[in-house]
This record gives C-alpha cells, sequence and structure tokens, in this order.
C-alpha cells in the first residue's frame, strides 16, 4: 500500500468492458470479503460474469496480459470495499477509462496508485470497438494527462494532487503527517462538536 | 452569502486550503467493523504509527457474524479469523469494542445513533457506504476505504474536495401506509442511481420535519443509492431528545450548551445550493423495486417498464407487468435500513395473531442487541414466532451475502434491505427492496402486496 514508486507513464493492451453501473458486488462478491490481507482478491474478481459467460472480456487469453481497462458508465458503484481496487489491480490493471466513476471507487483508486481516465462515452466506446476488433494498446502519459496511440488522442483531466504523488511515489498519509502540527491545534481550537462528546462508553 | 448545513460543517472542520490540493478536513469520529478495518490497521503497523486518540472511534461485529443462537460457533474459518482479528487490534489500539453479548453490539449504523456518538454538526466516518444513515442527525457522515480508514486512525483527518450540496425538498404529506423507505426509493428512482453523485444531499420539508429519529435515518441511509457521498437533515427538537442521556451524549448542563450550538448549524433561510429537487409524495404509494439496482423500482399500482431490460432476464419478471401478485418464498426484515425497533413494531403490529404462508421463510433481525432487548421486552418476539417467523440475533444478515443467511439460487425475496444487486443476497437470488409494512403483507400472503390478503392456507 505504502510502495513509494513514481510512475509517469502507464503503456499497454487494452480490454473492452462497456456494461454501464459495474458495482463493487460484481468487481468482487462480498463473499470473499473475510480475507484479512490485501491479495488473494484477483481470482475472485468479475467471478460471476466470467462463469456466466465463457466469451467475457476477461476468460479471453487475448486480454490477459491487459493493463488498461476500457469500461462503461457509473464504474465502481455500491459499496466502499477497498477491495474492489486491490482485486482489479491484482488482475494486472493499472488505469481504467470510461465515462464516469462513482465518488468513493474514484478516491480509493487514487489512493491505490490505480489511475482512472474519464473520457467521453463516444470516445470509451470507440476504444472498445477498436480494442475488440484489433488490439488496441494505449499509451497513457501522467505528467501531461494526456491517452494516446495511432488512433487516439485525448487530454484527459487529472486531479493536481494525485497527479504530484503518482508521478513523485508520495502517498496521501505521508503528507497528512506533515501538517499533523496543524491538525493537532485545530482540533485543540475548534469549536465543534468534539467538545460535547463523552466517553460513556465504557463497556 | 449566507451558509447551507453542509457549508458550515465544512468549515468548521476545514483544517488547511490549498491550490490544487484536496483540503485537509477533521474528523470527529470514526465507526469501524470487522470487514474493512484490518488492512487499516496493517498499514499503521508498517509505518510504525499508532492510533491518535482512541476515545475517537467505536467498534462492533456485524457483517461476518452468524444470527442463528449459538452464533459464537463460527465456521467459515476465514470469517472467525477476521473477527479475532479486530479483537485483537482493539485491544491494542485501546478502541473500544461492542462485542457480541455486550448489550452493544449490532449493525454499525444502528450501534453509533443508539450509543449517542452520533451528533449534529460532526463529521463522522466508517469504511461501509451506508454511513449517510447518521446523516440523520444533521452530522456529515459519509463511507471511506480502508486506506482512508488509516489516515483516520493516524491522524484524526482526511483528504477531500469540498462536496456539492443538493437540497432534495419532500413536499406534501406522506400519505398513511407509506413511510421513509418509500420516499428514498421515490428519489432514487426518480434521480437514479448516478444521480447525485459528488452531492451532499441536504433532506428538507414538511415531510422530512414530521419523521421519526428512526425513519430519518432509513431515509438517509439510502442516500448513497443514488450515488451521493452523503445525506442530512438538519437537527430540530426530535433530534435533540432522541441524543439526550445516551452514553456519549452530553451530560449535564453541557447538553444545553450542545443543543445551542447545534440549533446554530441549521441551513441559512435564503442559502443557496447547487442544485435542487422537489419531490410531492402526496400521492405516493407503497414502492417496491423489480430488477438489479435500486432505481429499478415501482409504485405498487404501477408495472414493469414497455422495454425489455437485461434486468428482467434475472429478476424472472417481463415487461408491463405487476409485481402485486408475485410469489415470494422469503422475507427478510432487518438491515441498518430498516432492523431499529420502530421497523419491528410496524411488522408486529401487522403480523399480530396472523400467520405466514407456509410457503415463506421469514427472518426477523433485529439491528443491534437494544433493539432485540427492546423486542423482547414488548413481546415483539413472541408476535413473530407466533406468525411463523424467526425472530434472531443481531448482524447484517441476509443483508449481504457474507455471512450463513443467504437467500438460496432461484429463490425470491421481498426485504427491507437497500440493495437488490445480482447475488446480493447470496448467488442466485432474486431481491425486492420495500418497507417494512409491505414485507410483512407480502409474508402474510405468500405474495408481493401492500395491504392485508388472507391466504387460502389460513
Ligand atoms: S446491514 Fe447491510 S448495508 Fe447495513 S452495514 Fe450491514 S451489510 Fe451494510
Amino acid at each position: 500500500m505504502y510502495k513509494k514508486i513514481a510512475k509517469h507513464n502507464i503503456q499497454g493492451l487494452c480490454a473492452p468492458m462497456m456494461i454501464d453501473d459495474i458495482d463493487t458486488d460484481i468487481i468482487i462478491p462480498a463473499q470473499h470479503l473475510t480475507q484479512t490481507s490485501q491479495s488473494g482478491f484477483g481470482q475472485h474478481a468479475f467471478a460471476r460474469l466470467k462463469k456466466a459467460n465463457t466469451d467475457f472480456v476477461l476468460n479471453q487469453k487475448r486480454y490477459q496480459a491487459a493493463k488498461i481497462l476500457i469500461a462503461g458508465d457509473n464504474f465502481g458503484c455500491g459499496s466502499s470495499r477497498e477491495h474492489a481496487v486491490w482485486a482489479i489491480q491484482e488482475l494486472g490493471f493499472e488505469a481504467i477509462i470510461a465515462p464516469s466513476f462513482a465518488d468513493i471507487f474514484s478516491n480509493n483508486a487514487k489512493k491505490n496508485g490505480l489511475v482512472l481516465i474519464e473520457l467521453s462515452t463516444d470516445t470509451c466506446q470507440q476504444m472498445a470497438q477498436f480494442a475488440e476488433a484489433e488490439n488496441l494498446y494505449l499509451s497513457i502519459d501522467l505528467a501531461t494527462a494526456n491517452v494516446t496511440s495511432k488512433h487516439f488522442n485525448h487530454a484527459f483531466n487529472i486531479n493536481p494532487f494525485f497527479q504530484y504523488c503518482i508521478t513523485h511515489g508520495s502517498n496521501e498519509v505521508d503528507y497528512l503527517l506533515q501538517h499533523m502540527g496543524q491538525i493537532k491545534a485545530h482540533k485543540t481550537a475548534a469549536v465543534n462538536h468534539s467538545l460535547f462528546i463523552q466517553n460513556g462508553a465504557s463497556q | 452569502m449566507p451558509d447551507n448545513i453542509v457549508e458550515k460543517i465544512w468549515q468548521q472542520h476545514l483544517i488547511k486550503q490549498q491550490n490544487g490540493f484536496p483540503d485537509i478536513l477533521g474528523i470527529d469520529f470514526a465507526l469501524l467493523h470487522e470487514v474493512t478495518s484490518a488492512q487499516a490497521f496493517d498499514m499503521l503497523d508498517d509505518k510504525n504509527l499508532g492510533v491518535y486518540d482512541s476515545s475517537k472511534f467505536l467498534a462492533t461485529i456485524d457483517h461476518s457474524i452468524p444470527t442463528r443462537t449459538n452464533r459464537h460457533e463460527i465456521h467459515d474459518p476465514t470469517a472467525k479469523a477476521q473477527i479475532e482479528l479486530l479483537r485483537k487490534n482493539c485491544a491494542k489500539h485501546n478502541i473500544p469494542i461492542c462485542d457480541l453479548d455486550s448489550t452493544r453490539q449490532g449493525i454499525v449504523h444502528v450501534v453509533g445513533p443508539e450509543m449517542g456518538v452520533t451528533q449534529p454538526g460532526m463529521t463522522l466516518v466508517c469504511g461501509d457506504s451506508h454511513t449517510a444513515t447518521h446523516g440523520a442527525f444533521g452530522a456529515l457522515a459519509f463511507g471511506i476505504g480502508t486506506s482512508t480508514l488509516a489516515h483516520v486512525f493516524a491522524t484524526g483527518a482526511i483528504l477531500m474536495n469540498q462536496p456539492k450540496v443538493m437540497q432534495v425538498a419532500f413536499t406534501g404529506e406522506l400519505p398513511n401506509g407509506t413511510y421513509a423507505k418509500d420516499m428514498i426509493m421515490h428519489l432514487i428512482a426518480e434521480i437514479g442511481i448516478g444521480g447525485a453523485t459528488q452531492h451532499v444531499i441536504e433532506y428538507t420539508g414538511a415531510a422530512v420535519r414530521a419523521l421519526s429519529m428512526e425513519q430519518r435515518m432509513t431515509l438517509c441511509n439510502m442516500s448513497i443509492e443514488c450515488g451521493a457521498i452523503a445525506g442530512l437533515i438538519a437537527p430540530d427538537q426530535t433530534t435533540f431528545d432522541y441524543i439526550k442521556d445516551r452514553p456519549y451524549a452530553p451530560q449535564g448542563p453541557l447538553f444545553a450548551q450542545a443543543v445551542e450550538y447545534w440549533q446554530s448549524l441549521c441551513s441559512e433561510p435564503d442559502c443557496s445550493y447547487d442544485s435542487t429537487i422537489e419531490l410531492n409524495i402526496a400521492e405516493l404509494k407503497p414502492m417496491i423495486s423489480w430488477g438489479t439496482n435500486p432505481q429499478q423500482a415501482i409504485q405498487s399500482h404501477q408495472k414493469t417498464p414497455d422495454e425489455h431490460n437485461a434486468a428482467m432476464d434475472y429478476v424472472k419478471l417481463n415487461t408491463n407487468q405487476k409485481l402485486i401478485g408475485t410469489p415470494i418464498q422469503w422475507a427478510f426484515i432487518g438491515s441498518c435500513t430498516n432492523g431499529r425497533i420502530e421497523d419491528l413494531r410496524i411488522v408486529a403490529d401487522i403480523l399480530r395473531d396472523r400467520k405466514i404462508a407456509t410457503a415463506v421463510t421469514m427472518y426477523v433481525v433485529p439491528g443491534s442487541e437494544q433493539v432485540m432487548l427492546q423486542a423482547k421486552a414488548e413481546g415483539l418476539d413472541q408476535i413473530f414466532e407466533t406468525a411463523g417467523a424467526e425472530f434472531r440475533l443481531p448482524g447484517c444478515s441476509m443483508c449481504l451475502g457474507m455471512n450463513d443467511d443467504k437467500v438460496p439460487a432461484g429463490a425470491r425475496c421481498i426485504s427491507t434491505t437497500n440493495r437488490n444487486f445480482i447475488g446480493r443476497q447470496g448467488t442466485g437470488s432474486i431481491t425486492h427492496l420495500a418497507s417494512p409494512a409491505t414485507v410483512a403483507y407480502s409474508a402474510l400472503a405468500g405474495f408481493i402486496c401492500t395491504e392485508f390478503i388472507q391466504h387460502e392456507a389460513s
């Protein structure tokens, strides 16, 4: 989790999964959440879709080495389980391109260095068609925030702080710890509810 | 410009704001459960960090435990290890835990308010997407991932961008026989499962004011199902009365001081919102979901959509079909949406001196040990048992398929929970979300319905 590897570029094969509203139960079903480490989720990722359809994209040999997932709208909706991000990373994906992502999933992805790129539905569909028809290799430049290939050239929005973290191999907790003095001072001074909370739970 | 309640809470917890960086936001309290905390404790160890203030955390066990009488016997070895690890981690970091049989164990979103932890104006987080439940108290409460929980452990703060605020104004009076569950399901059906992404919702209107605290929790609970980061309701006398004298509540003269502060949090009358939605509920009928996400829901008199939808294959329903009359095999009362004492009372009133259909298995699972004890004190357990339902021990139970309580493949369940995703209640299970009343009526009839229908067997 706190591996500090600076990353500037992601290059790789794309796998098309143009299904809208892929929820976290689809990504990693709840029965596999009892594990207490961060690994071991990849083997169960998308299990239901894999089982239901032998042609499902992740069952196809040609996509086994894919690093970039092209997905549908509202990807990652549902629960807060970070296991969903870990599972996708364990499958070898370093980036997901989709029209939109659910909020908690998106936050979780950032913390784990999984790059999420929002492009228009049309562009995603075109990319998915390409990735199906022939092999689509994309190059994602994190410093300039561009996705390119022979056929595509798209700028994307990247959160500047995430961009800083991923290209410097830094992470959020380091940034917070740097501000510990300010955080403590605020907690002492703030006229907020903490003033009132009692530690009544001495059970 | 006058502020709304979310802006006020944000300002009061804002520690640092820097261009191009997310805000550093102070977190007042975090609730934990066994499923999403283990890796966060690992992260602390990895970095050699401790918990910054253990009194600002409270843990419980809810997701992976059995709800049968001998619940201490956990057959799944990984679930057992996960629970034992939570106990160990809490002991190590001095975090109070509402353990089994402590009289305080229960679903994390039932326990927090019950303990008086949840208070207006606070920032509260939990590694769980239904943390918005606590917004019923006028708290800014939202789900976080495991890494973020590690940040809260270590620093008491998180990094976040200030959310947009959406006002959802319910107009009209909630009709008899409909509940907060129907209000929120109606909203989700209207705006869709992505309808409020990147927003915190403030629920307003006389119909919201008229709700009890427990109903307000049901309303806020499902905010995430339309994509919202959180949902909240400004505090009022109903809120203060509920909090008073609970274990974590301000005691003695501090309480009056707290109330004064809490009142100051309400949105200013002429504040602005990023968007506003008005929903008139005067004619609302009970809501029932038909599909495989909470947006796919209709009112009891309506029919499934004209257009064929892939979800229909999974749930074995057709286009243009009424849900009323669809046979069910399972009925579930419980979860952080509808597992509180008021929900159980509604169900008991319907089941009293009646029997559920023989083809139906019905579980009534209290949200917490406190709810269970109260239900027993009122004799509700007797009513459930006599009707042929099983009254079980508290936990998430059949809300998600990660403990022993599962709906079998192919079986149809009417459920008071919040998600009808494919396989949510067990592989191959079919879920219809509804209010406790609708679930109770359906269990009696043996098919989906929203009023009392005498079934042949009785
Ligand atoms: S009852 Fe269901 S929704 Fe609520 S915390 Fe448990 S699993 Fe999550």
